[in-house]
């Protein structure tokens, strides 16, 4: 049989690092196949090759059986080669429609007319059921709704070929069973879907093959069906790996961190609705939720990144609400952020710099208000060895070059170095590969054992039965439920966070 | 040992190199493109007319590049206040205003009030350094608590100042009986003395030395204390300092303080000259070449140094280049024209950096076409 897609041998150097070494992938039409890799092993080189971002040094493409050379995304479209990258491309500021179009708009003259091409996404939207509103402006509309303009793109342009890169690290657990579904369809119209991925259950859930990928070599192709995902892991990391995140039942100690009657002014409403809580030394507090019920506003009311409109959060039995950032973190906080690249890091400074950002003024990095150099570099060092944070030129790397779970590393590591009593760790594991994943768990149960109080807030209900010790879910701005994850299901904690069920208790 | 040393030292040399590359292929493009005109206008003077431009001040011997010396000063500042503003992701774009406020304070203290010698230049320039810091604190404020533009704001600044300079020159400072429209010399005692022990026969004073002084104070400042770590971060990402527990709002108003400060000296430096009058209705331009040679500076104090030794020397050579059939407008053209080039040039380099790959297949495509042919034809 002829395969829809067949890569023979692509070899892509970037300076000394080869992305792609001799790499092999083939894929029958109409399945939906993986591509499974640590960050870094090459997946979205291999596709950004077939996307015709970049030109391969060797190696050939088959489409179709027909050897075909792809040089840009204009010859991939028109061998009707779709994509969805991991960052969206789209006008934030223009209309759902006007995105569609863009690039492939019907014209007349050169006016842009819409009648006919309406007319074709109207067809196309009923037939896959892709509801969303045409004359949104995109950054009006949520995350999951803007990864369904860029799949009617794909569809508006008769894309046969559909490339989804890391597409469910944005989205919420009900988005994400939307998402396979809507991919399934595809499939059983002829699509053929690529799945850049390094989830495992995703893959078991919806792809039928499955290639991984290695720091740039390819390990093999095998059959979802037949494979575990402890085998596929395996092939991916180089060695096995435990997914059950060991942690002993201990007593927990005072309360270090209270919440009390928080509420957060949001778009007309309130975002966070007098919200009160404890975390305990020795204990890790989960909060659960689907995206946009408020876990942002609280983090960010709590840490000072904006100021709430009435309540108070205590550490230690003091109120720190009004003060400044600084000073919270003085009083013992520590916040491993949301976002990254917005808030986690400066990413023009470099790595000793980042590591240095909160506490630059303080006596042991400042003389006279001049920074002392060394000590900042024999500070960066440290938790470079501690915290195995891996990059080009160590503390002097920028950190914009690192990769996205070091940079995680960075931070979780400046934070956990930095005196505190409580730490707030809001999605801390996001877009990250399973390494990395299982160490920042690891980390945080070693935070829970030196009897540290932590906060977990997280879109991953896995993660958050996992490592909690409670679990509070948040719905519209308000805590709806407390439960005890050794005796609560994910379905039940999946009702609460959708809105169905509501519980009587108001946190503790 | 020592191998190394030399190799490391080489490399360096190889990185400063890179660093400032784009700012030597602009002034060359500049350049090449001002030899063009002036070969357009009269070909057989243009050679000798660029060697002129390029050799600036130097032409007029010592005296010349005392001259080039004073001019540069103003500008290195403007410069510098730009490139400050700019380490803390602010565009400065008042320099012209804060210059003149800088100015007008300077020279009402040297006209109006009598001070022993060196306690009155003193005084003028500390009132100029603060009317030129206040015209940067205002729309620092207001960007910081109401997140106005500073780019609006500071334009908006250079007007008041204008309207302030004319009103406070005709009112004040005018020569009077009939002549109201320029301002009197300062007083001999709140002039900046000269160096004519240096530089004999020109009239270049201290003003260079304070300038070179404070450029390099200002380099200290952003890159070795805590102020400039953090007011770089703020720079660089603002929700990332915000988030480290910056004053953000703080360092805002402080850069854009001493952006005006900085530029408020450089007015004073200007005209705190003797005999030097000024016309009551008159826009410090030198506010806006501080843009260009912040640019061409590549945004740093000490590129800043540089860049405004280099601008006031092609200066200097434009008005030499009049011994030639040419006008000194050439000169600001060929000025824009390296501006523009640095922008481009950064540019082309990035275009080239992300390209190299396909550049080079395509060469190596082009080659093999080539050589196909010539297969073919032999």
């Amino acid at each position: 049989m002829t395969y829809k897609i067949e890569m023979k041998g692509i070899t892509k150097r970037f300076g000394t690092l080869v992305a792609n070494d001799a790499v092999n992938l083939e894929v029958k039409p109409g399945e939906i196949h993986a591509l499974l890799g640590e960050n870094g092993a090459g997946k979205s080189t291999l596709m950004s090759i077939l996307f015709g971002l970049y030109t391969p040094d060797e190696g050939h493409i088959y489409i179709d059986g027909k050897e075909v050379e792809i040089t840009n995304p204009n010859d991939a479209n028109r061998l009707g080669i779709g994509m969805v990258h991991q960052h969206f491309k789209l006008v934030e500021v223009f209309t759902v429609l006007d995105n569609i179009f863009l690039g492939a708009e019907d014209h007349n003259r050169g006016f842009v007319t819409y009648e006919k091409s309406i007319e074709k996404l109207k067809h196309i939207i009923d037939t896959y059921k892709l509801r969303v509103d045409l004359n949104a402006l995109i950054r009006d509309i949520t995350v999951g709704q803007q990864q369904r303009v860029e799949i009617l793109k794909m569809l508006y342009r008769d894309s046969e070929i559909m490339i989804f890169d890391e597409p469910t690290a944005v989205l919420t657990p009900q988005e994400i069973t939307e998402l396979m579904q809507i991919m399934r369809n595809f499939a059983k119209e002829g699509k053929t879907i690529i799945l850049i991925t390094h989830k495992l259950n995703e893959i078991k859930q919806v792809a039928d093959r499955c290639t991984i990928l290695r720091r740039g070599k390819m390990i093999g192709t095998v059959d979802v069906k037949n494979t575990t995902t402890d085998q596929m892991a395996e092939m991916m990391v180089g060695r096995e790996v435990s997914f059950t995140v060991e942690k002993e039942d201990m007593p927990t100690g005072d309360t270090v961190f209270e919440v009390k009657n928080l509420s957060v002014e949001g778009r007309g409403r309130h975002a966070v609705n007098d919200v009160s809580f404890r975390v305990k030394a020795h204990e890790i507090l989960g909060i659960a939720g689907i995206d946009g019920n408020g876990q942002t506003e609280l983090v960010q009311a709590i840490t000072g990144l904006t100021i709430p409109k009435a309540g108070e959060v205590l550490i230690n039995g003091e109120d720190i609400s009004k003060l400044s950032i600084r000073k919270k973190y003085e009083k013992g906080l520590s916040h491993i952020p949301e976002d990254r690249h917005k808030h986690g890091v400066v990413l023009d400074y470099d790595l000793q710099s980042n590591l240095v950002i909160q506490n630059y003024y303080q006596s042991s990095f400042q003389k006279h208000q001049f920074l002392k150099f060394d000590a900042i570099t024999e500070h960066a060092n440290e938790l470079i060895n501690q915290f195995d944070i891996r990059s080009e030129r160590g503390a002097k790397t920028l950190v914009r070059s690192m990769s996205g779970g070091n940079q995680q590393k960075a931070i979780l590591g400046r934070e956990i170095s930095r005196k505190h009593d409580i730490i707030i760790a809001v999605q801390p594991t996001r877009g990250l590969d399973v390494g990395a994943i299982e160490y920042i768990h690891k980390q945080l149960i070693k935070e829970r054992e030196q009897g540290k109080a932590v906060l977990l807030v997280s879109l991953e209900i896995e993660e958050i039965m996992n490592l909690s010790d409670r679990i509070l879910v948040m719905y519209e701005g308000e805590i709806v439920g407390e439960f005890d994850p050794k005796e609560v299901t994910i379905n039940e904690l999946g009702l609460y966070m959708s809105g169905a069920k509501r519980g009587e208790s108001h946190g503790s | 040992m020592e191998v190394n040393q030399t190799s490391v030292f080489k490399k360096q040399v190889k990185n400063f190199y890179e660093i400032i590359k784009p700012s030597l292929i602009s002034i060359g493009i500049g350049l090449l493109i001002g030899l063009i005109i002036m070969i357009i206008f009269d070909p057989i003077d243009a050679f000798p007319a660029l060697f002129t431009l390029i050799l600036g001040g130097f032409r007029g011997g010592v005296v010349g590049v005392g001259d080039m010396l004073e001019m540069a000063a103003p500008i290195m500042l403007a410069g510098l206040s730009v490139a400050f503003a700019f380490k803390t992701g602010l565009f400065n774009i008042g320099a012209s205003g804060q210059m003149m406020m800088g100015t007008l304070a300077s020279i009402y203290v040297g006209i109006m009030f009598s001070f022993p010698p060196f306690l009155h230049v003193t005084i003028a320039l500390i009132v100029g350094v603060i009317a030129g810091a206040i015209w940067g604190f205002v729309p620092g404020i207001l960007k910081a608590t109401r997140n106005v533009n500073e780019v609006v704001t500071s334009i908006m600044m250079n007007y008041i100042a204008l309207y302030i300079f004319t009103t406070v020159v005709i009112d004040f400072l005018s020569q009077g009986a009939g002549s109201n429209s320029t301002s009197r010399p300062v007083q001999n005692s709140a002039a900046l003395p000269r160096l004519s022990w240096l530089f004999p026969g020109s009239t270049v004073n201290i003003g260079i030395f304070i300038a070179i002084g404070v450029i390099i104070i200002a380099h200290i400042i952003i890159h070795k204390t805590t102020l400039g770590f953090s007011l770089k971060a703020s720079g660089f990402s603002f929700d990332g300092s915000k988030y480290a527990g910056m004053n953000t709002k703080a360092n805002i108003i402080t850069a854009m303080t001493i952006s005006g400060l900085i530029a408020g000296l450089g007015g004073s430096i200007l005209y705190l000259v003797q005999t030097k009058t000024i016309a009551h209705f008159h826009i410090f331009t030198e506010g806006f070449d501080g843009i260009s040679v912040a640019l061409l500076g590549l945004g740093e104090p000490i590129g800043a140094l540089f860049a405004g030794l280099f601008l006031a020397n092609i200066r200097m050579g434009g008005y030499f280049m009049q011994l030639y059939v040419y006008t000194p407008e050439l000169v600001d053209m060929i000025v824009a024209v390296i501006i523009y080039s640095i922008a481009i040039s950064m540019a082309i380099q990035m275009f080239i950096k992300h390209n190299r790959e396909k550049i080079k297949a395509f060469i190596e495509k082009r080659k093999e076409a080539k050589s196909k042919k010539v297969g073919e034809d032999a």
